[in-house]
């Protein structure tokens, strides 16, 4: 018996079975790979190198470095210097970079840069840079006749600190913090808003999947156990809106509950309100949250209904004809088979919410602000690094709940559809 | 069958932009609009050079990305004046010759008779607009008359409509606290300069309605939502010319500023777009666009005769930011100020708002 066990197994042509079935087996791999190869393509060049892209974004920018090769040499021999009172070759260094810039136009790249960390240095450099070639030494006095700011020791700091393509400073403007004359430290309070607001970010968008998930888990319910007929009627009023411009469903709310909008004329008409007391709904943190929740609820109910739909309802029968009450088989019978429903609309609908900016910017007034209209801000205004910081962050923080997601519910148990 | 019309129609449609000779980028809506009868269609009409205009949010961030990224589709780009300093200093666009600008109708020659400013390294002015603020003449018979009255609640009781962003917001909020309009910069500059902005917003924070799109000003306007609201120009003029609405601009305290063309460096019609931006600022060319929409010429030559609206009754005068009249306290918004502290200042704006 045990030599019979041994004997290998062979195919006709005499070749070993298990290699043979290798074989089959790694062909069948290729073709299978070759046809998701396309698509793994299509990710890896829309999706995962513009990520990377942003990502290096966040954390280099040569716009100093590149256009001072004279004090960015002179930073690197002299790491311990005193910025709050460079000595005069580090001054040299600077005008004759600031006389380069002057020739090759890069002015504004290197004052740029320089600006995101120390405030009003763009015409700093401007003028300087248009002053530079008639400088004669002492290049330090020479050059605080210019403008006296050249002395400020947060600005040898940031200088120091750009004289690298590489650098963390963004990441620290993300996270409210300053440049000062010390070095870097925590900001002014009337300047702090980043942590503040991915904090109220993911506060509104978790509200906002409650919501969600409190008005869609009755009409998923209803669509499941509906007539085919009533049912797909009912699923065309989901789409609907679903299927409707953003901007348009955005407007109409607007229209709908602004303090001269048709809710509250309806009430001031029926008595329930008076004419001065009329409710502000709109551009706040209502009107902000209303709207999104509008706009999401599809993301919420199509996961839930595909879930409920092939729940067998002898299940429910058998726990009532067992004794359960009605809630008891909706607590321990119902819901528990919804999970994955519940699980992949939620994170679809936090996901979306989180990086929400269209909708918050029309209806959010003055409170109802999310990070993502910041990270457009800065967008607009060309600090990409900034953005990119603040976006990696964004990325890192919904990650993290990802992960969190994967650990207490287990991402195999999601079910989109 | 009539999928595969449409379908092809829209590619040759995409072919034809692609082929285009000359591509101009400006904002759309009605600037945009305006901007396509005054100078494109005429400039094809005379050179037949083709063009075409495409819209952007804001062409200048647009034009950046194109320029690093080394693939360029665009020849002219309309820009805001800060920002035509900043992307000069970039060294993202192509300097233009004040000297090879056509002279004015007049023969004055092309330095002298722009306005000053309105001709930098890189950009030449098309027209000049400006943030004011507006009240429906329904709501008060006697109207504000001066920036310091969009402050006043008591006077003028009602909601406010301001532009959510720091830019000319900061400017207004000391006008109306009585900063006359030559020291406004030099105020803001200092920290106590912003911290006075600051507290005089403070005093209608709760009474303000935040807008965003240009278009949102005059809706809130004509919606009953505010009692006065700062916009640009063009808005109101539009709604009150076109749509009949009852809106009255206030002048005192305007903050205007230039518009720029510019020419991306690497254009792939360089010398065409030239051509194009000659055209457009030229005398006549600054006169046709102001007949679209209330938005100045920024040459003294444009300005020497009569200019009426498309209507052909109204005149246009009175109702662009560079009349005389509409010129008494008013400022020019400080590209300087704004290219230094845009990010700064924003910030603590944004952090004010979310208090």
């Amino acid at each position: 018996m045990a030599e019979a066990a041994t004997t290998l197994l062979t195919t006709s042509d005499g070749r070993p079975l298990k290699a043979a079935l290798a074989t089959a087996q790694a062909r069948a791999k290729r073709r299978a790979f070759l046809l998701v190869l396309p698509l793994l393509l299509f990710v890896l060049l829309t999706f995962l190198i513009p990520i990377g892209y942003m990502l290096k974004r966040s954390f280099e920018h040569d716009g100093f470095s590149a256009s001072a090769p004279g004090l960015s040499a002179w930073f690197a021999q002299n790491p311990g210097f005193d910025p709050a009172n460079p000595p005069e070759e580090a001054y040299a260094a600077l005008v004759s970079d600031l006389a380069l810039m002057q020739k090759e136009k890069t002015t504004g790249m290197a004052g740029t840069r320089i600006n995101y960390t120390v405030p009003g240095t763009i015409s700093l450099f401007k003028a300087g840079a248009r002053a530079a070639k008639d400088l004669q030494p002492p290049y330090k006095d020479a050059l605080l006749a210019v403008d006296p700011e050249w002395g400020m020791p947060r600005l040898w700091r940031a200088m120091e600190a750009a004289s690298s393509p590489y650098t963390t400073e963004f990441y620290q403007v993300a996270t409210d913090r300053k440049l000062g004359d010390d070095g870097w430290g925590r900001g002014a309070d009337q300047d702090r808003i980043y942590l503040f607001l991915f904090f109220k970010t993911f506060l509104v968008s978790g509200a906002i999947t409650l919501i969600c998930l409190l008005l869609a888990f009755p009409v998923a319910h209803l669509l499941a156990v509906l007539p085919m007929s009533k049912s797909s009627l009912l699923m065309i009023l989901v789409l609907l809106p679903f299927w409707t411009s953003l901007l348009v469903r955005t407007t109409a709310w607007i229209a709908l509950l602004q303090e001269q909008g048709i809710v509250n004329d309806l009430l001031v008409w029926m008595g329930l309100l008076s004419n001065d007391n009329r409710l502000q709904a709109m551009y706040n943190m209502t009107g902000t949250i209303v709207a999104m929740t509008h706009v999401l609820l599809p993301f919420m109910i199509l996961p839930l209904y595909s879930v409920m739909r092939v729940i067998p309802p002898s299940y429910a029968r058998a726990a009532r004809s067992l004794g359960a009450t009605s809630w008891t088989t909706f607590r321990r019978i119902y819901v528990p088979q919804t999970l994955p429903g519940i699980a992949a609309g939620s994170l679809l609908v936090f996901i979306l919410a989180v990086g929400y900016y269209i909708t918050p910017a029309l209806v959010g007034g003055a409170d109802g602000q999310l990070i993502s209209n910041l990270i457009s801000f800065h967008m607009a205004k060309s600090n990409w690094s900034l953005a990119a910081a603040l976006a990696a962050m964004l990325l890192a923080a919904i990650l993290v709940l990802y992960w969190l997601y994967d650990r207490l519910i287990g991402i195999d148990r999601l079910k989109l559809g | 069958m009539k999928k595969i019309l449409i379908l092809s129609t829209a590619l040759c449609a995409v072919a034809g932009v692609a082929r285009a000779d000359l591509t101009v980028m400006s904002w759309g809506g009605a600037y945009g609009e305006a901007q396509t009868e005054a100078y494109v269609k005429p400039f094809m009409a005379a050179t037949g050079k083709p063009t075409v205009m495409v819209d952007s949010e804001n062409p200048a961030p647009a034009i950046k990305a194109m320029v690093e990224a080394g693939n360029v589709t665009v020849d002219v780009a309309s820009v805001e004046y800060a920002d035509a300093i900043r992307l000069c200093d970039e060294g993202v666009l192509e300097p233009i010759d004040v000297a090879s600008l056509p002279a004015g109708a007049d023969g004055t020659p092309a330095a002298d008779d722009f306005l000053p400013g309105a001709v930098t390294e890189c950009g030449v002015s098309t027209d000049i607009w400006s943030n004011v603020f507006a009240y429906d003449s329904t709501k008060f018979p006697e109207g504000p008359k001066t920036a310091a009255d969009f402050f006043d609640l008591t006077k003028f009781p009602g909601k406010r409509g301001l532009k959510k962003g720091a830019k000319a917001t900061l400017e207004l909020a000391l006008l109306g606290d009585g900063v006359p309009a030559a020291d406004v910069y030099k105020v803001l500059s200092t920290p106590e300069g912003v911290d006075r902005a600051f507290a005089k917003l403070d005093t209608i924070k709760k009474d303000v309605v935040w807008w965003e799109a240009g278009s949102q000003a005059p809706q809130l306007l004509a919606d009953g939502e505010v009692a006065m609201t700062t916009a640009y120009n063009g808005r109101i003029f539009a709604a009150a010319i076109n749509e009949g609405k009852p809106f009255q601009i206030v002048w005192d305290g305007q903050i205007y500023e230039n518009e720029m063309f510019v020419i991306p460096k690497g254009a792939p019609n360089a010398a065409d777009a030239l051509e194009f931006v000659k055209y457009a600022t030229s005398t006549e060319g600054l006169r046709a666009q102001a007949t679209f929409i209330s938005y100045g010429p920024a040459r003294k030559s444009a300005l020497k005769e009569k200019l009426m609206f498309k209507d052909g009754k109204t005149e246009m005068g009175p109702h662009l930011p560079t009349a005389p009249e509409n010129m008494k306290n008013a400022l020019e918004t400080s590209s300087d100020f704004w290219v230094d502290h845009d990010s700064e200042l924003n910030e603590r704006f944004q952090a004010w708002l979310t208090k």
